[in-house]
């Protein structure tokens, strides 16, 4: 049992999303770096995509009511007790110990991910929240103090007495996952539908370096910079959209639609961003900076499988280890 | 001289059937790597949408896709994974839609109460001004008009409606409402609709309808279909 000491708004829990709903306008949810759930569930045994606790905003802390295995990933600074986690980090808490996440610089969002996972009602095929639905996690919503998780019957019993970590998809992968020398956030992206609409904005659209505006949410980004327009006004059929897709609403400046995002919409698309870089958009902050770069499926092809042969290797030494463990504690 | 052109299929020329005009092909376009939007050539209407929900049936067999969204005269094929040959997908599923056969889906009959103009209708007085017609006129043209379920889609049981009267159609605002209530009756281009959720919107909203569409709980958590017929039933005008 996990108890909520101190939650900001907008933390919630989320599992790897509700796909397949899409045609009833059910928007898939899910966590906002998908790799980083799949990380900190493998590292305490769980199915890669079982329910964990998404922070985005800051400080976060719960209390452990028994002893639990928990690992933390993506950003944010962990502490157990006062004592500094390292990141990426899976450890077995005490009876009454404390666990608090702090912001960190990098990084939007952490997930907490518990043995056994978090035990909430499946609705539609996932224990995702979906705030803009209000159903799944806790009733359709956000986390607040006081809340408690009860937590379901864990895969494994006996994990590392010292904890054990995984090297950061940041750094192993980071020949693949480029950041511009000033730091903006390389995303890269397939022109869409609409894009040559733009005629000579379409060029601007790329070149240019966008903020992350405040209105930003899981829902969506909205981006800040120099207005793009389409030549003519365009007046679309509404159309089904998936997370990543940018479109550009009358005003000129883009949205890219997040987890949370529509099932469908009208606006033109000018860019799809490419499915392996959503997990950096994901982690993305408000009023850091990315620009577009173009890509092709053949290098959405050897990213899919660099990230797959990341979360692969994990899962096997996570397996691997917990084998060995269960050998010695057998003895 | 050319002679005008019945609407029949059965008297077009064989050589026009054998050598489509391009614009008879539909438009296939990428969203990320693995999704793939398809849209049907041709005029916003029926026949267009019946080929639509038949080329969603077709693509339920293909084993490599996750999911299938069809649109308002479009589709997006969500692939499990990235397609090796991008160019290959766009040829199966123009294929596909070559071989789409019209689908008449029978659906039920749904008639909801709407209480047009009202402090809901937010945007009645600029359909005014870009129309030309009165209030009274347009909530007319908007009541007495037999819709049909093209699609359900931007949120949970949202139906898109087809069946707007021209007279009546409205760009999306270029500045989208910031919280439009949820039961918003709302005009969107060609196409009309009930807001489901509370939010930012981008529709002209002309009344209110006081309709449960949606239940994540039940059997069947939508309660609009595609093929289904909609009615607004005037409960009162508030002008």
């Amino acid at each position: 049992m996990i108890e909520i000491l101190n939650t900001g708004p907008l933390n919630t829990i989320q599992d790897i999303g509700r796909p397949g709903y899409r045609d009833i306008g059910v928007t898939a949810s899910g966590a906002m770096d998908p790799m980083a759930l799949k990380i900190a569930n493998l590292l305490v045994g769980n199915d890669e995509g079982a329910a964990a606790i998404e922070v985005q905003t800051f400080p976060f802390r719960l209390r452990f009511s028994g002893a639990t295995a928990f690992a933390v990933t993506g950003g944010g600074r962990a502490a157990l007790d006062g004592v500094s986690l390292p990141p990426w980090w899976s450890q077995t808490a005490g009876a009454g110990q404390v666990l608090e996440l702090l912001p960190s610089p990098a990084s939007a969002r952490a997930y907490i991910a518990f043995a056994g996972g978090l035990d909430v009602p499946l609705v539609l095929g996932s224990r995702s929240t979906s705030l803009r639905g209000a159903f799944g996690g806790i009733d359709g919503r956000s986390l607040t103090n006081e809340d408690i998780l009860q937590l379901g019957e864990p895969a494994r019993t006996v994990f590392a007495a010292d904890g054990l970590g995984v090297v950061p998809p940041a750094t192993a992968l980071s020949a693949l996952f480029p950041v511009a020398a000033d730091g903006t956030l390389l995303v890269r992206a397939l022109p869409a539908g609409e894009h040559d609409l733009f005629g000579a904005d379409a060029e601007r659209f790329w070149s240019q370096s966008w903020k992350i505006s405040a209105q930003s949410d899981r829902t969506g980004y909205r981006l800040s910079g120099e207005p793009v327009r389409p030549t003519a006004p365009v007046e679309m059929r509404s159309y089904g959209i998936v997370p990543g897709v940018v479109q550009v609403p009358p005003g000129g400046e883009p949205i890219v639609q997040m987890s949370d995002a529509n099932t469908a919409g009208g606006y033109p698309k000018i860019a799809g961003v490419l499915e392996a870089d959503l997990w950096r958009l994901g982690q993305a902050r408000v009023g850091s900076r990315l620009r577009f770069v173009r890509s092709s499926h053949a290098e959405a092809r050897t990213l899919d499988r660099a990230i797959a042969a990341y979360v692969d290797d994990i899962s096997n030494t996570s397996q691997m280890v917990a084998r060995a463990l269960k050998t010695m504690a057998g003895r | 001289m050319t002679q005008p052109m019945p609407h029949s299929t059965n008297a077009i020329p064989k050589h026009s059937r054998n050598t489509p005009a391009p614009q008879r092909q539909p438009q296939i376009s990428t969203i990320g790597a693995r999704a793939f939007l398809l849209e049907a050539p041709g005029d916003f209407d029926l026949p267009a949408q019946r080929r639509i929900w038949a080329l969603a049936q077709a693509l339920r067999q293909w084993d490599d896709l996750g999911e299938i969204v069809p649109g308002m005269t479009n589709l997006l094929a969500i692939f499990k994974t990235t397609p090796e040959d991008p160019d290959a997908v766009t040829a199966r599923l123009r294929e596909a839609w070559e071989r789409a056969e019209s689908i008449d889906i029978r659906g039920k009959t749904i008639e909801i109460g709407v209480i047009y103009g009202g402090e809901h209708a937010t945007d009645l007085a600029a359909l005014c001004d870009h129309t030309g017609l009165t209030d009274r006129e347009i909530v007319r043209l908007h009541h007495e008009g037999t819709y049909t379920v093209f699609a359900l889609g931007s949120a949970p049981g949202f139906g898109y409606l087809h069946g707007l009267d021209p007279r009546i159609h409205m760009p999306r605002k270029t500045v989208p409402s910031l919280k439009m209530a949820r039961g918003c009756v709302t005009i969107g281009g060609m196409q009309t609709g009930v807001a489901v959720l509370t939010g930012p919107n981008g529709w002209n909203s002309i009344g209110f309808a006081d309709h449960q569409m949606f239940d994540p709980k039940a059997a069947v958590p939508a309660i609009m279909a595609p093929g289904d017929t909609v009615r607004f039933l005037p409960e009162r005008i508030e002008l």
